[in-house]
């Protein structure tokens, strides 16, 4: 070792374990995720139960964070829209990477008239402005929690097929894989055993800024009136309703926006670092 | 040209999918046009009476080629809410959509590529850490946040400018300007980050190539170096960036729109999928697509014009 | 113009360093070297890579530091003037205007979107006042002097348009635009095929003689140095371990490691299929230098005082060393 060119090594910034940085977004991230599955035992009024004599209350100790225009409590209706934007936001690129996984490992894999078709596939899809293309899915599919994650999945398709095949090709020449060929191991082994390992880190990174992307995208179906359906709340749906009341309750808007921005800034920073850790090459972006 | 006779082939290619893909999901997904227009109390007879008019009862794939057809002469159909040809429909608003963006992307290149090279002056200095926070800070508020806490700030707060509304050109310049520069900020302020970061990490890159040393070694000045030298060969992946980010900011401008009230396309669309005007609806969504496919060629394009090391490749073999 | 005191050398340099802060510690890529070099001289400086030759010369003119978190020491002298006291500015314009440089690889060193007309000819108009009409036309003679045919299509073509050897014509014409005092050439001709590399060293002994520069050339080659430098300056591991006029040293090498540079190089008198000797071993890890020689883990000659102590460039009638044992002594089996 001590004989190796040395070189004037930039110092590694990978020292502090647990830093501020990463501790306060894990703790935020935490709470939002506790408090989503514990909704319903710790005792809050129901998001949807309407006081409108007690309207656009600011915050105060019988309402936490207050009351919007109907006269129904934020802190119930932000922790439930909080499960909302959770449910969304993990499943829809969970279901977004199986498929666009499963084409674009094929693409990197096969290549050839296999990937001449995927990558056709994505650039199809990848043709529509993203929020354009929920907006008509979930027009026509009709709007539930279920069809807006399903749109929203449809649209991380392309992302995740892209991030697959470029790791796939990038793996798919080394020599475990090669050897794996020698031997005899048919396509579908080594696709699930030799290379979906070697891909799997860099597409779980992906898919934690892929959550932070999708709950900013149901916010924005939700606050267009497209989103989840009215009674249920939703941040993006709580921020539209604000806004008609920014003069004299300006709270209704800006809590459920401030919780918002804390939880998708906390998930950009625990995805950038978990890119980081995956990918030290990338991380400049 | 070989090159480019492949890629306008590209473009056709992707031009007919995404029309047939909208048309697809337009009309396979639930809900039908009759009933749509004539409402859930029209008895059966009226309503396949009405299919019968609109065509509806031929094949999708016929029906298909038959809108492609008008479309290419520049008929999109007429509205069945307010009988308004769509592609006059869609003309009339253009121009504010395309104001709010160009807008948009002025302000965030504005605020991007200077940040950048203020940036890499002292890579990791004070201005450095200040502007990643900011970008970071900006990546995680969507426009349609970022529009309320403008209108909140200077509309409600400061009362400077007009919270909603718009005011055409010919209503005087500044009118017009003071109506679309809260839009404008909403949607550029959350573009800038990305390209700022694009930028500097190339930026950086470049500055580590030797042309660099020799630029300073004949004497330059360090902000001569960044612009003359560093700047042009660092920006093809921001050019890539910004065309790609154009899709976002049309579905960022359907948005706007919506909360500023500006009479733009994404506010027609947006009128059209709660009305089921699915002719609107096919019109606009095809426009949009088609827009943004033709704007990516153009940007695949504007490589070749800066980097002369493409343009040999492309051009001459 | 001739600021110089009479007889005073051109460039003088005085223990330059050059440090750089890692995670190990500090690295001392250039420590403690001094030299100088008179008007119309060529200074041959030689080495491995990672010797500290490139650092070196590119510290002496300010183009190691800034950003990369070095830490420059040292006096360095041109005319007498010394460059270390000079504002950013006028540290700058006597840069552009009394020194020029020739990089190792023609592809990474020129501007890939600019033209190469313009490349040449915006040190003139920075450094010498011309509009640019005028750098354009001095552009085109630059290219004419440099041997470019057809120079009026080259200037307005990029540099991919254009061979290796081409290119490195154009770095040349790049670097004496402004008629400079001093010429560098780090590396010239490595990164270039071996047809063309004699093609270029000739080029830049004929600039340096027809214009008077001085000229340092740096390269891991003692033969590139053979022909083209009037003196000779040997580095290895940031120090300067032997120096003498090129005579000198290919006459009879002192110091052990320069001896064993010459072994490396093929001779026309070898019978052929001789075996090259190669050093054995690897330079020394600059981030953590022991007590002692830096080159005796990898000395034929060394003895235990090599091993405790480090031997100092030490002068003997006009020429220098860095050994206990030199060659052509008792101590040196070589003699």
């Amino acid at each position: 070792m001590s004989a190796s060119a040395a070189e004037p090594a930039i110092v590694a910034r990978r020292g502090r374990p647990l830093s501020w940085a990463l501790a306060l977004p894990l703790a935020w991230v935490a709470l939002v995720v506790f408090l989503a599955i514990t909704a319903d035992w710790i005792g809050l009024p129901d998001p949807a139960a309407q006081e409108l004599i007690l309207r656009r209350k600011p915050p105060s100790a019988e309402f936490l964070l207050g009351t919007d225009n109907l006269g129904r409590d934020m802190l119930s209706r932000i922790i439930y829209g909080g499960r909302t934007s959770l449910i969304v936001g993990i499943c829809a690129p969970f279901f977004g990477f199986l498929i666009g996984g499963a084409i674009g490992m094929s693409a990197g894999y096969f290549r050839g008239k296999v990937d001449l078709l995927a990558v056709g596939f994505i650039d199809i899809l990848l043709a529509f402005p993203t929020l354009v293309l929920a907006l008509t899915f979930v027009a026509y599919l009709g709007q539930s929690l279920f069809n807006v994650t399903l749109a929203l999945g449809i649209l991380s398709i392309p992302a995740a097929a892209r991030v697959s095949r470029a790791n796939t090709l990038a793996w798919a020449n080394r020599d475990f894989v090669l050897a794996a060929r020698t031997i005899g191991a048919s396509n579908w082994r080594i696709l699930t055993r030799e290379i979906l390992p070697n891909v799997l880190p860099a597409m779980f990174a992906f898919w934690l800024v892929a959550v932070s992307v999708i709950i900013v995208a149901e916010g924005a179906l939700s606050f267009l009136g497209l989103g989840i359906p009215a009674p249920q709340p939703s941040w993006g749906g709580m921020i539209a309703d604000g806004r008609e009341a920014l003069d004299v309750a300006p709270h209704t808007a800006l809590i459920p926006a401030a919780v918002m921005f804390l939880t998708v800034l906390s998930l950009n920073f625990l995805g950038d670092m978990v890119r980081n850790l995956v990918d030290p090459r990338r991380s400049a972006l | 040209m070989h090159w480019l006779a492949r890629q306008a082939l590209r473009l056709i290619v992707v031009l007919f999918c995404v029309t047939l893909l909208t048309f697809l999901i337009v009309n396979i997904l639930p809900g039908d046009v009759a009933t749509a227009i004539l409402g859930g109390l029209a008895t059966p007879e009226d309503l396949a009476g009405l299919r019968a008019d609109l065509g509806l009862d031929r094949p999708m794939l016929v029906r298909y080629f038959d809108w492609l057809g008008s479309a290419l002469s520049g008929d999109l159909g007429r509205s069945h809410r307010s009988g308004e040809p769509v592609a006059q429909a869609i003309a009339d608003r253009l121009p504010v959509s395309l104001q709010l963006m160009v807008m948009a992307q002025v302000i965030a290149l504005g605020v991007a590529v200077p940040a950048a090279l203020l940036s890499v002056r002292r890579p990791g200095g004070l201005f450095d850490r200040l502007s990643a926070s900011a970008a970071f800070g900006f990546l995680a508020t969507p426009s349609f946040m970022l529009g309320i806490l403008l209108i909140y700030l200077f509309s409600v707060t400061l009362d400077l400018l007009p919270a909603t509304g718009f005011s055409p050109m010919s209503e005087g310049l500044w009118a017009n300007f003071e109506s679309m520069i809260l839009p404008a900020l909403s949607l550029g302020l959350i573009e800038w980050t990305v390209l700022m970061r694009v930028l500097r990490s190339d930026l950086l890159t470049t500055l580590k190539e030797d042309f660099i040393l020799l630029a300073r070694a004949k004497g330059l000045p360090p902000w001569r170096v960044l612009l003359q030298h560093a700047l042009r060969p660092s920006s093809f992946t921001l050019i890539t960036v910004v065309g790609l980010n154009i899709g976002g900011l049309i579905g960022g401008a359907v948005i706007v729109e919506q909360i500023f009230a500006l009479p733009g396309v994404g506010r027609l669309l947006l009128g059209g999928i709660f009305n089921r005007d699915l002719i609107l609806v096919q019109g606009t969504v095809s426009f949009i697509a088609a827009g943004f496919v033709l704007v990516n060629f153009l940007v695949d394009m504007l490589y070749a014009v800066l980097d002369p090391r493409v343009r040999h490749v492309r051009f001459r073999s | 113009m001739s600021g110089a005191v009479s007889g005073g050398p051109l460039l003088s340099v005085r223990d330059a360093r050059v440090g750089f802060g890692t995670v190990r510690g500090l690295l001392r890529a250039v420590d403690g070297v001094s030299f100088d070099l008179q008007a119309g001289r060529t200074l041959g400086i030689v080495g491995e890579s990672g010797s500290g030759k490139s650092v070196l010369v590119r510290s002496l003119i300010g183009l190691v530091g800034t950003g990369s978190g070095a830490i420059v020491g040292g006096e360095v002298r041109l005319d007498g003037q010394d460059l270390r006291g000079l504002s950013a500015a006028s540290f700058r314009h006597l840069l552009g205007r009394d020194i020029g440089i020739v990089f190792q690889d023609p592809m990474t060193s020129l501007n890939p979107v600019m033209k190469i007309g313009r490349q040449i000819g915006e040190g003139l108009r920075l450094n010498r006042g011309l509009d640019s009409a005028a750098a354009a036309r001095r552009a085109v003679e630059l290219l004419v002097e440099v041997g470019i045919p057809e120079p009026e299509r080259r200037a307005s073509q990029y540099p991919h348009e254009l061979s290796g050897g081409m290119r490195q014509r154009v770095a040349i014409a790049i670097a004496i635009a402004c008629e400079p005092k001093l010429l560098i050439a780090d590396e010239p001709t490595t990164a270039l095929d071996v047809t063309v590399q004699r093609q270029i060293l000739d080029l830049l002994q004929r600039e340096q003689r027809e214009r008077g520069m001085a000229m340092i050339l740096i390269t891991h080659d003692l033969g590139v140095a053979a022909g083209r430098a009037d003196d000779i300056m040997v580095m290895y591991a940031g120090r300067a371990v032997e120096m003498a006029t090129t005579r000198e040293i290919f006459r009879g090498p002192r110091m052990p490691y320069t001896e064993a540079l010459l072994r490396s190089l093929p001779r026309l008198t070898d019978p052929t299929h001789t075996r090259l000797s190669a050093i054995p071993g690897r330079p020394p890890d600059l981030a953590r230098r022991g007590t002692g020689c830096s080159f005796a883990p990898r000395c034929t000659y060394r003895s235990g005082r090599c091993e405790a102590e480090e031997p100092v460039l030490s002068r003997e009638g006009g020429r220098g060393f860095a050994c206990f044992n030199p060659l052509g002594t008792s101590g040196g089996a070589g003699a």
